[in-house]
C-alpha cells in the first residue's frame, strides 16, 4: 500500500513538471506582458488541478492494470512458440499469414487506446463546439480510431516483412494529397490536425511494446532500427481516415438530397 | 454543487464507455486466443477504476481551465494588437511544453544509444547525453518554430494544406538524404511532441485566434496548429541526423 502512495506520488510529481512550465509560460505573459488579471482564477486554478489530479489517476490506473497485461500479451502474440505452433524456440522460417492474430491484435488494440486517449477526446469536443453539431464527437473519435487501427495493423505487417518504412509513408502522403484536393475543405485543417493527437499517452506505450516484441523476435530485424515507425503509420492514417469520413458523409447527404429532389420532382 | 455531483457521475459513465474498448480487447486475447487466465485481478480491477475517475477528471478540468485560458490568451492577444509578442509567445509556448515532455526525454535517450551503437557518436555516457539534449533542443525548436509558422497562417488566413503538402515534400526529399537509422525515429518524433496537456491548449488558441479576427472561420482557419507541430520535427530531426 504504502509503495502504491509513494508510486502514485512520483506520477503526480513527474506531472507537475510537465505542467509547470506550461502553467509559467501561461501565467507569465497573461501576468506580465498583456497585465490583464487571470479572469476567475479560482475556476481555472481548481480546473488545472483536475487535470493534474485526473492525469496522475489515469497514468497511474493504467500503470496498474493496462500496460503490464498489454505488453505480456504483445510478447506473447510475437514469440515463436505462439506464431508457429507449440515447442518452436525460434524463428527460422515463416510466412508474414503466420502472424495473423498480431495484425488483429495490432488493428484491435489500435482502435481501442485510440478511443480512451484523453487529448483525442478534447479535440473532439472543441471540434464539435466549433462546427456548430455537424461533427460528432464520437462519430470524429470513431473515424481516427479507424484509421489508426489500419495504421498499426499496416505497421506490424512491415516489421513482419521488412519492407523500407519510407515507402509507406511516402505512398500514404500521395493518398493524404489525393484526397485533400477532393475532401470538403472545412474538414482538411481537423484532419491534419487528428494525425498529432491520436498518439499520446495510452497508445504509444502498447504499441511501442508490440513493434518491440516483434522485431526481437524476427530473424534479420533490429529492435533499434524496426522498432521504432509504428507511430509514424498510427499518425498518417488518421488524416486519411477523417478525410473519408467527411467525403463519405458529404456524399450520403449529396444522395439523400438527390433523391428528395426527384421524389418531388415526380409528384 | 448538486448539479456539479450529477455531472461528475455523467461524466463517469463516459469514461467508463471509453474504456470498455481496451478491456474486451484485452480480455479477448487473453481469454480466448492466448487461453490464458488473468492474472492479478483485483489489481487490474483498482487500475481500471483509478483509470475511469481520472479521465473523467480530466475531462471536467479540460472544460474549466484549459479550454478558457486558451482562448481568452487569444483574445486578449488580439487586443492588444501587438504581432510580436504573440510570435514570441508562441514559440515559447511550443518550445517550452517540448523540451521537458517526458515520452520525448525517453525517445531522445532511446535514440542516443542507436546512435552509439552504429558508431554515428562515441559509446560513452558522455558522448550519449549531449546527443540526447542536443535531440530534445531540436524538437523543442522545431515545435516552437512550427507554432510560430501555424500562427501566422492563422492571421493571414493561409489554407493549411499548401504549407503541409510543402512540408511532406520536404520530408520525403530528406528521407533520401538523412542516414538510415534516423529515418524510424524522425517519423516517430513527430507523434510523441504532443502531449494531452499540451494539444487541448494548443486547439484552444488556435480557435481563440480564428474566433477574434474578422474573416477567419474558426473550423478552416483555427484547427491545423498540431499538424504543424507533429511534422515539422520530422523535418528538423533528419537534419540533425545529417549534421551529426
Amino acid at each position: 500500500m504504502m509503495e502504491a502512495l509513494l508510486h502514485f506520488g512520483g506520477t503526480a510529481i513527474g506531472l507537475l513538471r510537465d505542467v509547470l512550465p506550461i502553467a509559467a509560460i501561461l501565467i507569465g505573459f497573461q501576468v506580465l506582458v498583456l497585465r490583464r488579471p487571470i479572469v476567475n482564477p479560482a475556476r481555472v486554478f481548481f480546473g488545472l488541478l483536475l487535470v493534474l489530479v485526473g492525469l496522475a489517476f489515469f497514468l497511474e490506473g493504467l500503470e496498474l492494470a493496462l500496460f503490464p497485461l498489454g505488453r505480456l500479451m504483445a510478447e506473447q502474440l510475437t514469440s515463436p512458440s505462439f506464431v508457429l505452433g507449440e515447442g518452436a524456440v525460434a524463428i527460422v522460417q515463416f510466412a508474414w499469414t503466420d502472424y495473423f492474430w498480431v495484425y488483429v491484435f495490432a488493428a484491435s488494440i489500435g482502435f481501442a487506446t485510440t478511443i480512451a486517449e484523453p487529448a483525442l477526446i478534447a479535440v473532439s469536443i472543441k471540434a464539435n463546439q466549433v462546427s456548430g453539431g455537424t461533427i460528432t464527437v464520437n462519430g470524429l473519435r470513431f473515424a481516427v480510431a479507424i484509421g489508426v487501427a489500419f495504421g498499426v495493423a499496416l505497421g506490424a505487417f512491415r516489421i513482419v516483412s521488412g519492407t523500407p518504412l519510407h515507402w509507406y509513408i511516402i505512398a500514404g502522403y500521395i493518398v493524404v494529397i489525393v484526397q485533400t484536393v477532393f475532401a470538403p475543405k472545412s474538414i482538411i485543417p481537423l484532419a491534419y490536425d487528428s494525425g498529432g493527437v491520436t498518439t499520446s499517452t495510452v497508445t504509444v506505450p502498447l504499441v511501442a511494446a508490440l513493434g518491440l516484441g516483434l522485431a526481437e523476435t524476427i530473424p534479420g530485424r533490429s529492435a533499434l532500427l524496426d522498432g521504432f515507425g509504428l507511430i509514424a503509420f498510427a499518425s498518417l492514417f488518421p488524416i486519411i481516415s477523417v478525410m473519408a469520413y467527411a467525403q463519405i458523409s458529404e456524399w450520403l447527404t449529396r444522395r439523400a438530397r438527390n433523391k428528395l429532389s426527384s421524389t418531388e420532382d415526380s409528384t | 454543487m448538486k448539479a456539479l455531483i450529477l455531472q461528475f457521475f455523467r461524466s463517469l459513465r463516459q469514461s467508463f464507455q471509453d474504456l470498455l474498448p481496451i478491456i474486451l480487447v484485452i480480455a479477448f486475447f487473453q481469454l480466448l486466443i492466448l487461453k490464458q487466465g488473468v492474472p492479478q485481478f483485483g489489481q487490474i480491477l483498482a487500475g481500471g477504476l483509478m483509470v475511469v475517475i481520472g479521465l473523467s477528471l480530466f475531462v471536467q478540468g479540460l472544460q474549466m481551465a484549459l479550454f478558457p485560458l486558451g482562448e481568452e490568451m487569444a483574445y486578449s492577444f488580439v487586443k492588444k494588437g501587438n504581432l510580436w509578442l504573440l510570435l514570441i509567445f508562441s514559440f515559447t509556448l511550443g518550445f517550452g511544453t517540448t523540451v521537458a515532455e517526458p515520452a520525448l526525454i525517453a525517445i531522445a535517450d532511446e535514440a542516443a544509444v542507436i546512435a552509439a551503437a552504429g558508431g554515428v557518436i562515441a559509446d560513452a555516457d558522455k558522448a550519449r547525453d549531449s546527443y540526447a539534449i542536443g535531440l530534445r533542443l531540436v524538437v523543442a525548436l522545431a515545435v516552437g518554430f512550427a507554432l510560430l509558422v501555424g500562427v501566422i497562417r492563422i492571421l493571414k488566413g493561409w489554407p493549411v494544406q499548401y504549407l503541409i503538402i510543402g512540408g511532406y515534400i520536404g520530408v520525403v526529399i530528406m528521407t533520401f538524404f538523412a542516414p538510415k537509422e534516423i529515418i524510424g525515429l524522425a517519423y516517430d518524433s513527430g507523434g510523441v511532441t504532443t502531449s494531452t496537456v499540451t494539444v487541448p491548449l494548443v486547439a484552444a488558441l488556435g480557435i481563440g485566434l480564428a474566433k477574434s479576427i474578422r474573416g477567419r472561420d474558426p473550423m478552416i482557419d483555427g484547427f491545423g496548429l498540431i499538424a504543424f507541430a507533429s511534422l515539422t520535427p520530422m523535418i528538423f530531426v533528419m537534419a540533425y541526423g545529417m549534421i551529426f
